[in-house]
């Protein structure tokens, strides 16, 4: 049975990926974060398209690799005497009084390389299901679906997306034209001779992007009255302190619980209200914006349920959640279930739309094509 | 649908005084419902402006004191910014990808509309309907980026049509592309004026493509003022005339022909006084070979973009490279020049590859001047610019000024290149390369941006070039101006020659590639200098 290929809604994958780190937060089993990795990385595989940030994923390997080796050094150069068992003994550079609680080298205990890996792992982890979620969801679907009154922000953010591109190309262009003049290209007055036409370059274009999306209606103005504006920004403002205070009541265990949570709750509800009221003025559609089908509430779903299920098991087994370093961490039927439900998704979403399929030909003439 | 009244525009500068002339004065127009207006007139003389006035972009986006009114379909644009006129008026630019918002070819038809808050199922509907039209059916779901340049400039032209627009504005759509390709993109204007009985106003520098079915012809002249009119009865003393009316005001018709077919039919007395085609001032001892090309390739990845081309150019002649977008002509120049990649095959310039050298000896050897020539300029002024090549071409203080004199008399030394016509710029790129005194000069698409004045005065300078013992060739989509400047042509699809020889022979046997005198006047006749040649010789 063969699907048509079709994007998945952005809010989905990110539903899923941030359900896998949430679990990948909450445990430090070596086994359990290398199986979430490898289910993450499998859907990466099968479900990725052909677009330039679909193929960004091996780089999140590397940084991940890469935040695993440092947190295994540090814990093990700098991790002080965790007592026996010993992997090396080092000796010891002392330091000076200041910096007291800090030791360099030393005897490296078992115990302390195992927590540096463990705790890089779940790192890399985090990072690994961000990661996969950069590279399924299409960032400029992603905007699109951003609330109407942070529209004009999204479509800064989709322009600077395609400048991008183009200046790297202006900068390569530059550059070759440069050998042309016999120009070492060293130095740097060198740099200043590359800068100042990609800049006039760039700053064409965005001229001419700007003047191209004023006439084709970008920010047309609605019909808010002075006071309905004033509104607007009270409400803005006032959520913003309420979600700032809120949080930082939230976050200092010695504020009182009450203040922090209702805080909290009042300054998004009048943030939202501030949006909302914003967004009304822009009369504005979206043209076929990305729909929740089931697909979609399937992938959600399986980052939900592998999130709720790591706290249900943490409470069940908590020593198969949180293995202790001296012994060899163990996997649950429990545990192996969560990472089928992370893997649902190579299932349940329907493959992406390949560009490659098509082919680069001219098509049929126009003529032929109204007929 | 459009009227000027007594519509005048000048710069300010940034104290808010007048900066300069008018570039626009008195400018009385008024334009019906479902014409098409061709705006023609010298590289540089207001015409954008002209154009800007019409979208409201001059003056709420360029700034400057506008006089007078525009009304378009009865809202003037003086109180009224672009974006609201955007149902109204559509405007499309001469470089689509830096117009573009969105990254496929179905959003970005649909952007417009979606400022407009049209719903959701007028969108669907629109934006298949305008897939239809222009043919973009099988494209819907591209990058834009990874479209042609004509089906980029046909996506720019849907995403404006969606909205509904009375008055269609199209600033010098087809300047970037290949004869098919613009002869495709033009096609679709003319049906969108007989289908949809949309207004449209084009500006055009190859107006021999667009004055066959415009119906009104706009000429703005030096100093700002503008006449409106009947095409054949303007073009008669207009300051830019394709080659088939300066055929005609040469042999005296009246009214002037605007189409090839209307020259064909009047052919018979022209014949009589005509005569036996005269000779072509080929040099009877062909020139040493200057440049000797083997097997080329090139490879971008796994796109091979020219393949085992072999090339030869000869001293004193003009070698025109032409085919389509993307065909490999500017692949293959650079690998020639050495500073490009080239996978296999070998060059041969005075005994050396130039690839196997530095970039300062390649240039010794070959010079090029590419596509965007502005990317070579990166000082303040033009004397410093000439100054800073004599110091790279190790010539003697002065060399590049010279040149430049020779190319362009007249460029003043203390202005910013930018400020240069584009003819002006051209030149100073062109003394900045010679200024190595390379035997062998490469231009990549000189002609963008040019108006026929401009492309004469570079054909004459490349042919002095050529007497000079100069080896030439250009890589060029402009027929006439192959059939003015060159000797040989060198036709290139998909990376390989598929035909290559005299200019004579290689432009009679397509009928793409033929210049409007040799469709009227039949193998043999390419330019007007050669008929008026011949007439004159008559007695």
């Amino acid at each position: 049975m063969t699907r048509p290929g079709r994007e998945l809604h952005p809010g989905a994958w990110w539903t899923w990926a941030l359900g896998l780190a949430a679990c990948a937060s909450a445990t430090t089993n070596p086994w359990l974060l290398v199986l979430l990795v490898l289910a993450a990385g499998a859907v990466v595989v099968l479900r990725r398209g052909d677009a330039p940030w679909a193929l960004g994923f091996r780089y999140y390997a590397y940084l991940a690799l890469l935040v695993i080796v440092l947190r295994v050094s540090f814990y093990a150069l700098l991790g002080g005497d965790q007592g026996e068992p010993y992997l090396v003994e080092l000796p010891s550079i002392p330091l000076p009084q200041w910096a007291a609680g800090v030791q360099l080298l030393g005897p490296i205990s078992v115990s302390a390389v195992l927590s540096g890996l463990y705790e890089g792992l779940r790192l890399a982890a985090i990072l690994l299901c961000v990661g996969a979620a950069n590279t399924l969801a299409n960032p400029r679907r992603l905007l699109a679906s951003l609330p109407p009154a942070l529209y004009e922000v999204g479509t800064a953010l989709v322009v600077a997306l395609t400048v991008f591109p183009q200046l790297v190309e202006s900068v390569q262009r530059v550059r070759t034209a440069r050998r042309l003049r016999g120009d070492a290209g060293k130095g740097v007055g060198a740099l200043r001779r590359l800068v100042v036409p990609v800049l006039e370059d760039a700053l064409d274009r965005s001229m001419t992007l700007a003047a191209g999306m004023d006439t084709r209606g970008y920010g047309r103005s609605g019909d808010q009255t002075r006071g309905q504006r004033a509104v607007t920004g009270t409400l803005l403002l006032a959520g913003l302190v309420g979600v700032g205070v809120g949080a930082y009541a939230v976050l200092d265990p010695t504020a009182p619980a009450l203040l922090g949570g209702w805080m909290l709750v009042l300054g998004v509800l009048l943030a939202a209200g501030g949006l909302l009221s914003a967004g009304r003025r822009v009369r504005r559609t979206r043209y076929r914006p990305p729909r929740w089908r089931p697909a979609e509430l399937g992938v959600a779903t399986s980052g939900l349920l592998v999130a709720v299920g790591v706290q249900l098991l943490a409470r069940h087994d908590p020593l198969v959640v949180n293995p202790p370093l001296t012994e060899l961490p163990t996997l649950t039927a429990g545990a192996l279930a969560l990472v089928l439900v992370a893997l649902a998704p190579a299932v349940l979403a329907p493959p992406p739309p390949l560009d490659a399929a098509v082919t680069a030909d001219e098509p049929a003439r126009p003529q032929e094509a109204l007929r | 649908m459009i009227a000027l009244r007594q519509v005048g525009f000048r710069h300010l500068d940034h104290d808010g005084r007048p900066d300069g002339d008018w570039v626009l004065r008195d400018v009385d127009l008024t334009v019906e419902e479902g014409e098409l207006v061709l705006v023609a007139g010298r590289t540089g003389v207001g015409k954008s402006t002209l154009l800007g006035t019409l979208n409201g972009l001059v003056p709420h986006f360029t700034g400057g004191e506008l006089v007078g009114d525009v009304l378009v379909d009865g809202t003037s644009i003086r109180h009224t910014p672009p974006r609201e006129l955007a149902h109204l008026v559509g405007s499309v630019s001469q470089d689509p990808l830096a117009g573009f918002v969105t990254d496929s070819v179905e959003e970005e038809l649909a952007y417009g509309m979606e400022q407009l808050g049209l719903a959701p199922a007028t969108m669907r509907r629109r934006v298949e309907e305008t897939l239809d039209l222009l043919g973009l059916a099988g494209l819907r779901s591209r990058s834009l980026r990874s479209l042609s340049g004509g089906q980029q400039q046909r996506v720019a032209i849907g995403s404006v049509l969606t909205m509904h627009p009375r008055v269609l504005v199209l600033d010098e759509p087809t300047s970037a592309l290949d004869p098919t390709a613009a002869e495709d993109v033009l096609g679709t204007l003319r049906r969108l004026v007989e289908d949809l009985g949309l207004t449209v106003v084009v500006a055009e520098h190859r107006m021999e493509r667009v004055v066959p079915f415009a119906d009104t012809l706009v000429v703005v002249e030096p100093g700002g003022r503008v006449r409106s009119g009947d095409p054949a009865r303007l073009l008669q003393d207009s300051p830019v005339a394709p080659p088939i009316v300066q055929l005609g005001r040469l042999a005296g018709w009246d009214p002037l022909p605007l189409s090839v077919r209307d020259a064909r039919r009047r052919l018979d007395g022209l014949r009589g006084r005509l005569g036996e085609l005269p000779p072509a001032d080929v040099p009877t001892v062909p020139g040493a070979v200057l440049l000797r090309a083997r097997g080329v390739s090139v490879a971008y990845g796994s796109r091979v973009a020219v393949d085992g081309v072999d090339l030869e150019l000869r001293a004193g002649e003009v070698t025109a490279l032409m085919g389509r977008n993307g065909s490999g002509k500017s692949s293959l120049l650079w690998a020639v020049q050495g500073t490009g990649r080239r996978r296999s095959g070998r060059v041969e310039v005075e005994g050396r590859d130039p690839h196997d050298l530095g970039s300062s000896e390649a240039r010794r050897l070959v010079g090029l001047v590419p596509q965007t020539a502005s990317d070579l300029l990166y000082l303040e002024t033009v004397d410093e610019e000439c100054a800073a090549a004599d110091r790279q071409a190790s010539a003697p203080s002065g060399t590049c000024r010279a040149l430049l004199d020779r190319l362009a008399p007249g460029v003043p030394g203390s202005h910013h290149p930018r400020d240069l016509s584009e003819g002006q710029r051209l030149s100073l790129v062109l003394a900045i390369a010679l200024s190595a005194r390379p035997r062998v000069l490469e231009l990549d698409e000189p002609t963008r941006g040019l108006d026929y004045a401009g492309k004469d005065a570079l054909a004459g300078v490349l042919q002095d070039l050529a007497r000079d013992g100069h080896a030439v060739v250009v890589a060029t989509h402009d027929v006439e101006f192959v059939a003015e400047v060159a000797d040989r042509v060198v036709v290139l699809a998909d990376g390989e020659v598929v035909s290559s020889g005299d200019v004579v022979q290689v432009l009679a046997e397509s009928p793409a590639f033929s210049p409007q005198v040799s469709k009227v006047l039949g193998e043999g006749w390419l330019t007007v200098p050669q008929v008026r040649e011949a007439l004159e010789g008559t007695p």
